[in-house]
């Protein structure tokens, strides 16, 4: 680069007029095969990307993310659960020595002294040496807290029954009932009174919405029961209980 | 075209040294997974930083649904996920990435613990790994009461009540982070989303600035 009398620059910038060539630096006298980031590890790291990115995106397509029904403050029955990777946490309030008059222990002590050592590890393990085996204390505590919070999180995931608790918490489409249907007027007398004003449901019977049934299926249950409920609930013309079932048949569409 | 283009600008305002600044840097033998296979311990860095990006992109793509107060956010998210084209795929990158990322967090904080790369004169560098681990935690925390459904809800009720046992200053915290001193609502969302889409990224950006810068003065640790 020119320095000194005769720098020139474009226009009144600061900028040097003078080209330099456009050249990568050269790395062939570096010990190893040393390879120049740019280009030449790109060209290789954006292939492992790739398969990366399809493999994750392969996951995402096959398991749709999970969402439950709207939050309900007054639901008094719902089992609290933090998402997986604060388990560990969550467990080990669990344990008599970090509960209950202890708590501070387990919310403040035990994650302090750990998440702190981890924190402060450089100056915890001072030694010179990088190997593992030059270092065993250090390295023995940090199996030590890897095994513990593997262990706490399989003894807090292993008792949940993950597909009961999605099945029992699933979203409920809202639909709208449209109470001007000729076959809501044949619902209202015939199986509101177990089945709900909305098709919601009730203490003796379950809701009709989000059922996979056909037209002529519940004609037949209309008739003949299922389950706990009794035959000939349904009382009236054949056009009523077709009236009836397209009703129901059209709100599980919107529901879809 | 383009080199005209390129050389136009750089006429004007130099932009060569600034990308090859950037770009040009060496990998050493022991660290190219091409050379030594075991080197794939290096990638878990960069897979974090990649993972991350995800979450940016396809945050910024939620936010174009979502909806931060109580009445509207669980339908917003709900919408998105049953009626939006691809809004499934958006919301699914999304949520696994939560996790992806923590997953590879981890196995970066292993392949730095267990090499000993944290030692003089990294130790810097290394607390601020640990700085960036707990904005994740604090991200994933925040994020999941987001969609406002039952999980989230009674999760993040439990996770207030825990920091409100903290001697002193657990009220605090807990009014800070809630908006309320007993109710987790409409203060507690908006308070979250907040944090989950400003204060947070703002902090993870800085933090990871400071840790790719330290990694590129320092070079990256040398051989066991
Ligand atoms: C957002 C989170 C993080 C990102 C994106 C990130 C990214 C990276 C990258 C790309 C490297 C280069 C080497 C490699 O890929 O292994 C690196 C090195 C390093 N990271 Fe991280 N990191 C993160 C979190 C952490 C955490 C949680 C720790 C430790 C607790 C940490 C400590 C270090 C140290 C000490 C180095 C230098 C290692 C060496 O020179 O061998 N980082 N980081």
């Amino acid at each position: 680069m020119h320095k000194g009398k005769g720098m020139k620059f474009v226009g009144d910038s600061r900028i040097s007029a003078e080209k330099k060539a456009n050249m990568p630096k050269d790395y062939s006298e570096y010990p190893g095969r040393t390879e120049a980031f740019w280009p030449n590890f790109l060209l290789k790291e954006w292939l492992v990307g790739a398969v990366f990115l399809i493999g994750f995106l392969c996951v995402t397509i096959a398991h749709p993310s999970p969402l439950e029904g709207m939050a309900d403050p007054t639901n008094a029955s719902y089992i609290p659960l933090p998402d997986w990777y604060f388990l560990f946490l969550y467990e080990l309030l669990k344990y008599k020595f970090a509960s209950g008059p202890y708590i501070l222990f387990g919310i403040l002590v035990i994650p302090g002294l750990a998440f702190g050592a981890l924190f402060l590890a450089p100056f915890l393990d001072k030694g010179p040496g990088r190997r593992p085996h030059q270092r065993p204390v250090a390295v023995g505590m940090m199996l030590l807290a890897v095994a513990s919070v593997m262990w706490l999180t399989y003894e807090s995931a292993e008792h949940v029954d993950w597909e009961a608790r999605a099945e029992a918490n699933k979203p409920v489409a809202s639909v709208e009932v449209d109470k001007e249907d000729p076959g809501y007027k044949v619902f209202e007398s015939n199986c509101m009174s177990c089945h709900g004003d909305s098709l919601q449901g009730g203490a003796a019977a379950p809701s009709l919405i989000g059922i996979d049934r056909s037209a002529e299926e519940i004609m037949k249950i209309a008739q003949e029961g299922t389950g706990s409920m009794p035959p000939g609930v349904f009382k009236g013309t054949d056009e009523e209980l077709k009236q009836l079932a397209e009703f129901i048949v059209s709100v599980n569409e919107q529901a879809k | 075209m383009l080199q005209k283009l390129y050389d136009w600008i750089d006429d004007r305002i130099d932009i060569t040294p600034l990308w090859r600044d950037i770009a040009d840097h060496e990998v050493p033998e022991h660290v190219n997974p091409a050379h030594h296979f075991s080197a794939f311990v290096y990638c878990f860095g960069g897979l974090t930083f990649f993972v991350t990006v995800i979450q940016i992109l396809s945050g910024m793509f939620l936010t174009m649904y979502y909806v931060p107060d109580i009445e509207n956010a669980w339908k917003s998210v709900y919408y998105l996920q049953t009626e939006v084209a691809h809004g499934q795929i958006v919301r699914g990158m999304h949520h696994w990435g939560a996790s992806v990322v923590i997953v590879m967090i981890f196995l970066h904080t292993l392949r730095v613990f267990f090499q000993g790369a944290y030692k003089k004169p990294r130790e810097l560098n290394w607390m601020v790994g640990v700085l960036l681990f707990f904005v994740m935690l604090g991200l994933g925390f925040t994020g999941y009461l987001l969609p406002w459904d039952n999980k989230a809800y009674f999760a993040t009720q439990v996770g207030l009540e825990i920091a409100e046992q903290v001697p002193f200053i657990g009220e605090q915290i807990k009014i800070l982070l809630a908006g309320d001193a007993h109710i987790v609502g409409a203060q507690t969302l908006t308070r979250f989303f907040a944090i989950h889409v400003f204060f947070l990224p703002a902090a993870l950006f800085g933090l990871m600035a400071v840790h790719f810068l330290l990694i590129r003065k320092q070079g990256i640790s040398g051989p066991l």
